[in-house]
């Protein structure tokens, strides 16, 4: 059993994007099964911004996902597809209650994701192991993600206060 | 998941297998470290009430330990689930055992949405094979 917090192969570099293209692949399935399950009454009054906001977080998702899949191409490796990971989700999926409920799990989805990228990138940092790609290109990329997820968490946030 | 959790589990795995108290030298050997690290962190770990240690005998988990510990190899199970039945890995529980100190409870909270797992996890993983007695590996496909 390993003790240590950091990335010591290009394996297990990979695997971890990977992991990282399905946190995404969720997070745009459930934001999207979101949209699409609230009942009529409830969807009329999801707000604009309510709205609004779960739509770029599909498409940021998406772009996020992109980028790592680019990543994980450089070092000769697959992806799952969008479609499996949304069969998965939809499965078991169980709408929330509410608007609130939306909002809450959107915040789950963008907490996740930072909280992963945060601690992807210090056993980034941990490790002096030289990788298949770019080491710097990894953590700029991995960076500019973290920095977009926790704006993310941020949106979520106010828009929860506002309604509170 | 952090380290004293990563014990915690060990713990609760081998007074599962000897039926009794963890010995040191099991410990070590079911994490890959010295016994002098393993006498180290359950030091620690009695000062935070969650095991108790008894002199040449081993380390029983206390009640708090017990949670702790059953979060814990819950986290483990979804990640060898996760790997196993949606990456398709063969080798689920050699890297499972690598990716646990680096994926957070959070982030198996979000990938058990995607992964069935029975309600009486964790007490259906068997400590002999290291993995659920439920789970069903699939054919390999995205894992190389």
């Amino acid at each position: 059993m390993s003790l240590g917090q950091r990335v010591s192969s290009d394996h297990q570099l990979t695997r971890l994007l990977q992991i990282g293209v399905i946190l995404e692949e969720v997070v745009e399935s459930r934001a999207a099964h979101h949209l699409e399950s609230l009942p009529e009454d409830e969807r009329d009054d999801l707000d604009d911004e309510v709205r609004a906001l779960l739509t770029e977080a599909t498409a940021e998702s998406a772009t996020h996902r992109e980028r790592l899949e680019e990543l994980i191409d450089d070092l000769d490796a697959e992806t799952v597809p969008y479609e499996e990971i949304n069969a998965l989700v939809d499965a078991r999926y169980g709408p929330p209650e509410d608007t609130d409920g939306v909002l809450y799990d959107q915040l789950c989805n963008e907490e996740t994701a930072y909280k992963f990228y945060d601690d992807l990138i210090g056993a980034i940092e941990a490790s002096d192991t030289e990788f298949a790609v770019d080491r710097e290109r990894v953590l700029e990329t991995l960076r500019e993600i973290r920095e977009e997820e926790r704006e993310g968490v941020e949106d979520v946030t106010h828009i929860m206060e506002r309604r509170a | 998941m952090n380290t004293a959790d990563q014990y915690l589990k060990a713990v609760y795995l081998a007074q599962r297998l000897e039926d009794g108290p963890a010995s040191t030298g099991q410990l070590a050997e079911m994490l890959g470290v010295s016994p002098a690290s393993v006498n180290e962190m359950i030091g620690k770990l009695e000062s935070r009430g969650l095991v108790e240690h008894e002199k040449y005998k081993g380390a029983r988990l206390t009640d708090d330990g017990l949670e702790r510990a059953h979060d814990a190899l819950q986290t483990y199970c979804i990640i060898e689930r996760f790997l196993a039945n949606v990456l398709e890995v063969d080798a689920f529980r050699e890297e499972a055992r690598t990716l646990e100190s680096v994926i957070d409870d959070t982030v198996a909270d979000r990938l058990d949405t995607i992964i069935d797992r029975r309600s009486e996890c964790p007490d259906c993983f068997d400590p002999e094979t290291d993995c659920c007695e439920y789970l069903e590996v699939e054919a390999s496909q995205h894992g190389d």
